[in-house]
């Protein structure tokens, strides 16, 4: 018998206690499959976030570090300068890493840390029952917003990708999707090529990943991932922003 | 070694490198700045990395993570900085990370001004951030025994696994003094930083750097756990200077005061003792812990103390809790920057004595 499929080493045997249809197993299972692809599990130190994913320390199977809420960057920083031939990454929500973490973020790629976020955005705190988030999208209904957002008084959900392409520390800078098997290999790419960045020492990389939250946007999982694809990617287009090593300094949206 | 002149706060730097410090995040703040800026000058040359990170609280999560690392990590600022630091203090006691954080105080509430202060007492003793938790914290009143007191802060570190600071007025900061640096010789035997996570390289399983328990029974196991330490903390770490308080000289006054105000204590006893007068001075050097027995068993003679700060009066309640009723307590102070004279607490001396005060200078 072929296996073609297995659990991969980069996770534990740890169940995770994340809801029916989120999407952040699978983003987890990427980062762990990229981990022990390239071969760099072992010298690789994790940040985790406070958020849905603030277990992640669980469910790695590397060292991880819990960072105080939105302050992984700054984590990693101090971890990388101390460690500069480790492999570090950080994975955060969009509370996190767009919200009370924006400062972290910005200046970490600013500085050009050589560090790699993953940067799950569902629009939507989950934890702490679906408030409104940064990135929440205008007139989405959350318990914070409960007429839906209102650019107005709120205003428009922020794009961070794009923001932070337009710093010459963020040398990769691409935004994936896994509402889809074909999205989740595209996303596992770009993931690849992040790590791939960092070990290259070019500079800050980051992957942002659009992703679901059934639970609080009150869907079934299978219409959570068409939701997804219906709103969110008009606002978040996919595709890569910044690719300093391609050669191409101006990023390219497809 | 010869004695050097130097600035406290370059003082601070040399001491840390000289400990094996390597690493060093921070933010400009008045009066500290020549600290991160000696750390920018020298800590490349000794091998190490100094990062300007863009807030105190990145600068105290950086530490978090190369702490994490297996570092030996300073970070300093002063009052308000500090303040915007507790976050992460909090984070670095919870999980049980080593390092040395320094305080250069300036008066406060808020900006407040840049001027020399000890308000920020509660604030280092207290916790500072949420939850139960203690800070080692070492109050030099020399530049000298802030070197020393910087080396020893980074032993006590790594031995207790907790943050330690080191609180100092403006003026130490910023005054200049001769000091003898010494290569670092390590103080007690230290256990190994197995806990630190540097990749499993495939040889253990996973090492994680958490301050989170979700189960109730778990964080009350974890805190119960620290305050083990900060009791090992209270029965072997208190310093204290005992100054002319030895029995025979029948001091009537004992003087309560660190760091700065210290000094000026020492000076109003010489000017009391030239008018016949007896005080003395009992000058703790760890704020956590705190000398309580030394304020307990002052001599028979002691009928009064007399607390002096710069500030309204905070270190006051950690003597009122030590005297226990015993002992009349008495408080002089200045605040916001301005420094007491010695002729204002000699004269406060007298005032409690009921001897006569010399008159036409204002307090």
């Amino acid at each position: 018998m072929t296996v073609v499929f297995d659990r991969t080493l980069g996770l534990t045997q740890k169940q995770t206690h994340y809801c029916p249809g989120c999407t952040h197993g699978i983003i987890h299972r990427l980062v762990a499959e990229t981990l022990v692809e390239l071969d760099v599990l072992g010298r690789t130190v994790g940040v985790a976030p406070v958020g849905c994913s603030v277990l992640a320390y669980d469910y790695f199977n590397c060292d991880m570090h819990e960072a105080a809420h939105g302050r992984a960057p700054a984590v990693a920083t101090g971890i990388k300068r101390v460690l500069p031939d480790r492999v570090v990454f950080t994975y955060q929500g969009d509370g996190d890493l767009a919200s009370i973490g924006t400062g972290e973020i910005v200046h970490a790629a600013h500085r050009g840390e050589k560090f790699t976020t993953i940067f799950v955005n569902n629009a939507i705190y989950g934890m702490t029952g679906g408030q409104m988030a940064p990135t929440t999208l205008i007139g989405q209904r959350t318990t914070t917003s409960p007429a839906g957002r209102d650019a107005l008084t709120t205003g428009y959900p922020l794009r961070i990708s794009e923001m932070l392409a337009q710093i010459p520390g963020a040398v990769f800078v691409e935004r994936v999707s896994v509402h889809s098997p074909v999205y989740v290999r595209k996303a596992k790419k770009a993931i690849r090529k992040a790590f791939e960045v960092q070990l290259s020492g070019a500079g800050f990389s980051i992957v942002e990943v659009l992703s679901t939250c059934p639970t609080n946007w009150g869907l079934e999982p299978t219409a959570a991932l068409g939701w997804l694809e219906e709103n969110m990617i008009p606002y978040y287009p996919l595709g890569n922003l910044r690719d300093v090593g391609d050669g191409k300094e101006t990023g390219r949206v497809h | 070694m010869p004695k050097t002149l130097m600035k406290g706060n370059e003082v601070i730097g040399a001491a840390a490198i000289n400990a094996g410090c390597r690493y060093f995040f921070g933010y400009p703040i008045t009066p500290q700045t020549e600290l991160p800026e000696y750390m920018a000058g020298h800590l490349g040359a000794a091998g190490g990395v100094f990062v300007q990170a863009e807030s105190e609280v990145a600068a105290i999560n950086m530490v978090y993570g190369a702490v994490g690392s297996g570092a030996r990590v300073m970070t300093s600022s002063s009052s308000p900085g500090i303040a915007l630091k507790q976050e992460g203090i909090s984070y670095l006691a919870g999980a049980e990370l080593p390092c040395v954080i320094v305080n250069i105080v300036r008066g406060g509430p808020g900006l407040g001004g840049i001027q020399p202060a000890q308000s920020d007492y509660n604030q280092a003793t207290r916790g500072g951030g949420d939850g139960d938790y203690k800070l080692l914290v070492y109050a030099p009143a020399s530049l000298q025994e802030m070197a020393d007191l910087v080396q020893l802060a980074f032993d006590k570190a790594d031995y207790y696994r907790n943050p330690v600071m080191i609180i100092a007025d403006g003026m130490l900061g910023q005054m200049m003094e001769p000091v003898e640096l010494h290569p670092h010789v390590p103080t007690m035997e230290l256990p190994p930083k197995d806990w630190a996570a540097t990749g499993t390289l495939g040889q253990r399983p996973p090492n994680i750097i958490n301050s989170l328990y979700l189960k109730p029974e778990e964080l009350e196991e974890h805190i119960h756990g620290l305050f083990r330490k900060y009791a090992e903390m209270r029965s072997r770490e208190v310093l204290a200077e005992r100054y002319h308080l030895e029995p025979t000289r029948g001091a009537k006054v004992a003087i309560v005061a660190y760091g700065t105000t210290a000094r000026i204590a020492k000076s109003a006893i010489e000017l009391l003792e030239a008018d016949g007068i007896a005080a003395g001075l009992l000058r703790p050097i760890t704020l956590f812990p705190y000398p309580m027995d030394d304020i307990a068993s002052l001599p028979d003679s002691v009928e009064h103390i007399l607390v002096v700060e710069m500030s309204m009066g905070q270190m006051i309640d950690d003597v009122r809790i030590a005297n226990e009723g015993r002992l009349p307590i008495h408080f002089v102070g200045r605040t916001g920057g301005m420094i007491p004279t010695p002729k204002l607490v000699a004269d406060t001396v007298r005032g409690i004595l009921g001897s006569p005060v010399e008159e036409g200078v204002a307090p």
